[in-house]
């Protein structure tokens, strides 16, 4: 027993000592950067110690608290439309018995494919004036908003594109949820008189709840950190309109180069996800560490 | 019976057909000459062209990104599965103080998000002179990589039968004889599809490589693509070109592997 403790730390130490390395001593980093002055464009101002200032003043400022909203109605439409759309989806392929491949084949590509790229054609598809969808809506009758000059029509795309992408995915957790009910017990509810809707409320969404809750933690914290999708396709704009946290994070660093300041709006996304983080795994519970299935 | 039959499959043709059409706009669109991309829409092409593919890889020469996103997904890929099989079996197979401490900490760093940690890896790739180097694109490319390796594989080795396992360690074979003589032969698929995730995610990662390049020389496809600038105005039809290139190797993947990928996602979310 002794040599295999030994064995199972000296095989699990170099993958842990690169992680600890390149993930955990950064962070570690990050917090001690977000606590200076550190302005790359003014090297003569040297790194000063200015205790919390950067976040006073990142909670004092309005551009953070509209790219911390923005997050969080980003977050809250595209994660409630992807469980929704994706529980449909999954409930549809999973009853189809002939050409599963070929759907399954289609389900993945949208989720596969790069987030630049799925920007890029939803961006095509909505663009002014001429794009698909306001011809489109011109053979209709109907008058399109100037999309990514609008505010609020900006949203559209953005989260179109996101729910096209992740619904599949959502999907193929949710499909391999349903693959695991015990198909007599529909046969039961069947014999008992139970309708479509009372199988789908008394039998399948219970037996989901653990693939809905792991959907729902997966998408949660993927789309608190979105960016590539926001950068590609708005740029944040109109303005700052559809600005998310990571968005502004990025700005503060790589354009303004205000390491400092960025640095604590770094920490400050870092925090929120790390607190909801742990409560969802609380939620799941150890069952999901220790292998037996959540 | 029959009507509620055809009812189904109505609806599975119109879902799908929804989820593929804006490829399937994507794609034609790269063959429409650029002057009649936003003309009078129309579902099948009227005249087809291959000028935005020439252009792509004559005048800007996108062999170059593709290079880059070969060399740094496939380098990547190599490194955290190598170093990933190892923890994994250990983690997987092994009884020892702190594993399940390991797995939650690994699964939190998987949560990380990527933009918390942007500043200080620029700061240190920095100081290497790392920046805008193949190197400086790998080691950021680990911190998500790592984790998702060895959380697949741990699930993939926990699914393998222990009876081998134990065979071979009762005549008289070390942990390591057993490791590589009957459990890699044995977890090849789960391998497999650990490095095809893996090279998934890098090839699309967007980013890392944003912020630690700084020139076309070592821009990714992704990176490239997004900050394509015409002269004058958008060029549309060299954009999708290149959207139809960089989607490729992907759909080639989905469409060989697309049994393991999903084994792979479900081995990695629902199973834990």
């Amino acid at each position: 027993m002794r040599s295999e403790e030994r064995l199972g730390w000296a095989l699990s130490l170099p993958g842990l000592a690169v992680i600890s390395a390149i993930a955990v001593f950064p962070i570690g980093w990050t917090a001690w950067e977000s606590l200076h002055v550190h302005d790359l464009r003014m090297p003569w101002l040297g790194r000063p110690f200015v205790g919390l200032a950067n976040y006073a003043e990142a909670l004092s400022s309005p551009r953070f608290w509209d790219a911390m909203a923005h997050t969080a109605v980003f977050t809250a439409v595209t994660v409630t439309v992807e469980l929704i759309g994706g529980l449909f989806l999954a409930l549809i392929v999973d009853r189809i018995s002939r050409g599963r491949d070929l759907v399954r084949t289609t389900v993945l590509l949208p989720w596969a494919i790069p987030t630049v790229v799925v920007a890029l054609v939803w961006r095509f598809l909505f663009e002014n004036p001429a794009g698909l969808v306001n011809a489109v809506l011109f053979r209709l009758g109907m008058s399109s908003p100037t999309w990514f000059a609008d505010a609020t029509a900006a949203w559209v795309p953005l989260m179109l594109a996101d729910a096209w992408k992740m619904t599949p995915f959502v999907a193929v957790l949710l499909l391999a949820g349903l693959q695991s009910i015990d198909r007599s017990l529909y046969e039961a509810a069947r014999i008992d008189g139970a309708g479509w809707g009372r199988q789908l409320t008394a039998l399948t969404l219970p037996l989901l709840r653990p693939a809905l809750l792991v959907a729902f933690i997966f998408r949660t914290l993927d789309a608190i950190r979105v960016f590539d999708v926001i950068y590609v396709m708005t740029g944040g704009g109109p303005g700052t309109a559809t600005e998310p946290i990571a968005l502004l994070t990025f700005s503060m660093l790589l354009q303004n180069l205000r390491f400092g300041f960025g640095a604590a709006l770094s920490m400050i996304v870092f925090a929120v996800t790390f607190v909801l983080a742990v409560v969802f795994i609380r939620v799941l519970g150890r069952d999901a560490l220790t292998g037996r299935v959540a | 019976m029959n009507v509620s039959r055809l009812l189904r499959v109505l609806g599975v043709v119109t879902v799908l057909a929804i989820l593929l059409f804006p490829l399937y706009w994507m794609v034609t669109s790269s063959f429409t000459p650029e002057a009649r991309i936003f003309g009078e829409p129309s579902v099948i092409p009227r005249t087809v062209v291959l000028d935005h593919y020439r252009a792509l890889f004559g005048g800007r020469d996108f062999w170059r990104p593709i290079r880059n996103s070969l060399v740094v997904a496939g380098a990547t890929t190599a490194v955290s599965v190598g170093l990933g099989v190892l923890c994994a079996y250990a983690l997987a197979r092994l009884q020892f103080r702190g594993k399940t401490v390991m797995l939650a900490f690994i699964l939190g760093v998987s949560m990380f998000p990527q933009i918390s940690i942007v500043s200080p890896l620029y700061l240190l790739l920095r100081e290497l002179r790392l920046i805008n180097t193949y190197p400086g694109l790998v080691l950021p490319y680990l911190t998500f990589a790592m984790p998702l390796t060895i959380w697949l594989l741990v699930g993939f080795f926990r699914q393998l039968p222990a009876e081998l396992e134990e065979a071979a360690l009762m005549d008289g074979a070390g942990r390591l004889r057993t490791l590589r003589e009957i459990i890699l032969p044995l977890a090849w698929p789960g391998l497999a599809t650990a490095a095809i995730l893996t090279f998934l995610y890098c090839w699309n990662e967007f980013l890392f490589a944003l912020s630690f390049t700084l020139g076309p020389e070592r821009y990714t496809v992704p990176v490239a693509i997004a900050l394509f600038r015409g002269q004058y105005q958008v060029p549309w039809g060299e954009i999708l070109a290149a959207a139809v290139v960089a989607t490729l190797p992907v759909a080639l993947l989905v469409l060989v592997a697309q049994r393991r990928i999903v084994a792979g996602l479900t081995a990695g979310a629902v199973k834990g």
